[in-house]
């Protein structure tokens, strides 16, 4: 069987000290990305659990993949869940969701809770798209950017070149800094092109070190670029999949001139900021306007 | 809010920015007919705000939309003189 090299670590998490019986509205938030889907569940507008799986081929089944083993882990029924807001890509085909919010403002939300009020600029690198949003202290987007167009830094591109190169996607960051000569520029306008270019210097006589240093060196040069027409102001947070791989966030930090914080609760999984953010929407939607649970009476996932 | 909807390519930069506190104020939302491509379109946004936004099929594709009412010598654009608020910019 052919090695998965682009695999990641898909997983169940929950914070054991808390307890959903005693909780007074259990609000899930689902974010549907367009490679990874994430599942969190809050309990009283605290974060209690999570789920991350990799996005199946319809929007739908990725929803109930990403809720339902969360829901088993946690012995919640779903019958028992108050509020449930679905965001990201694909948002608009969760049909058990009660609302959907935007993943520009679940992120802001999300990201507000992992780092503090200090929080201003998230830079979300996702799947197939990258986000840069400015946020108050309360977690509301002030400003925003989006780049869906091309897959140039994305974790989708990330994951070509792990399989291209045959690298664990896992190791990239850390191999992209054991080279003796600094990274050799590399397209950042398109993974085509980037992809075409790294074999070019594979064929040369590079390292597989190398060229991960500079496909790593492109995308922290993309986003940045990104970053530069809205402006970085303190604190500075990257959310998404890439947030794991230093190799793209400590060039960015380079770049920037800025470090970036990490999460106040170093449990807490920035790729999940998303799906967090639904989940905070929901608690407050459930306070507001009331729970929903008398409509998922009786039913099951 | 500033909403910035379009994309960098090879070619460029090219958004539309909509300042959503400016546009909400905004009762007529003129802009959605006066744009010949019917770029702008009416939504209620996350909170609870009636703004406009950039049509998701055509966000993609700014540039090649927008093309008939760039040529410069007949400025201002339809969007920008309709938009009383003053809450549209092209960045190209």
């Amino acid at each position: 069987m052919t090695k998965e090299y682009w695999r990641w670590d898909e997983k169940c998490w929950k914070d054991e000290s808390m307890d959903p019986k005693s909780a007074g509205i259990i609000s899930a938030g689902i974010d549907i990305g367009s490679v990874s889907s994430e599942a969190v569940l809050c309990l009283d507008g605290k974060f209690y659990a999570s789920n991350t799986i990799r996005t199946g081929s319809n929007s739908p089944t990725s929803a109930k993949d990403a809720l339902k083993p969360l829901l088993e882990y946690t012995g919640i029924a779903y019958e028992n869940l108050d509020y449930i807001v679905g965001t990201g890509y694909g948002r608009v085909n969760i049909p058990f969701q009660d609302k959907a919010v935007t993943e520009i403002a679940c992120h802001g939300r999300g990201a507000n809770y992992m780092v503090g009020p200090s929080l201003r600029t998230i830079l979300d690198m996702g799947g197939q798209d990258c986000k840069a949003i400015h946020v108050d202290e309360k977690g509301k987007v002030t400003n925003f950017l989006m780049n869906d167009k091309c897959a140039a830094g994305t974790g989708r591109g990330m994951e070509t070149i792990a399989d291209l190169l045959k690298v664990p996607i896992t190791e990239i960051g850390d191999r992209s800094f054991q080279i003796d000569t600094p990274a050799e520029p590399i397209s950042n306008v398109c993974v085509v092109f980037a992809k075409s270019e790294a074999m070019a210097m594979v064929k040369s006589g590079k390292t597989l070190n190398e060229v991960l240093a500079s496909y790593c060196k492109a995308m922290a040069d993309r986003v940045t670029q990104l970053l530069d027409r809205i402006g970085v102001e303190k604190e500075f947070f990257i959310t998404g999949g890439i947030s794991k791989n230093r190799g793209v966030t400590e060039r960015i930090e380079e770049n920037l001139g800025i470090k970036a914080v990490k999460p106040k609760d170093a449990r807490l999984d920035p790729q999940t900021a998303g799906a967090l953010g639904a989940a905070l929407f929901g608690f407050v939607l459930a306070s507001k306007k009331g729970s929903k649970k008398a409509s998922r009476k009786g039913q099951t996932l | 809010m500033i909403a910035n909807y379009g994309y960098m390519d090879g070619s460029g930069e090219y958004y539309i920015t909509i300042d959503t506190d400016k546009c909400a104020e905004c009762e007529g939302k003129m802009c959605i007919a006066a744009c010949p491509k019917g770029l702008f379109v009416p939504i209620e946004d996350d909170y609870g705000e009636d703004v406009v936004e950039i049509d998701s099929g055509k966000v993609k594709e700014l540039k090649y939309q927008c093309m008939d009412c760039k040529p410069t010598e007949k400025p201002p654009l339809p969007c920008i003189s309709a938009c009383t608020p003053g809450a549209l910019k092209h960045s190209w």
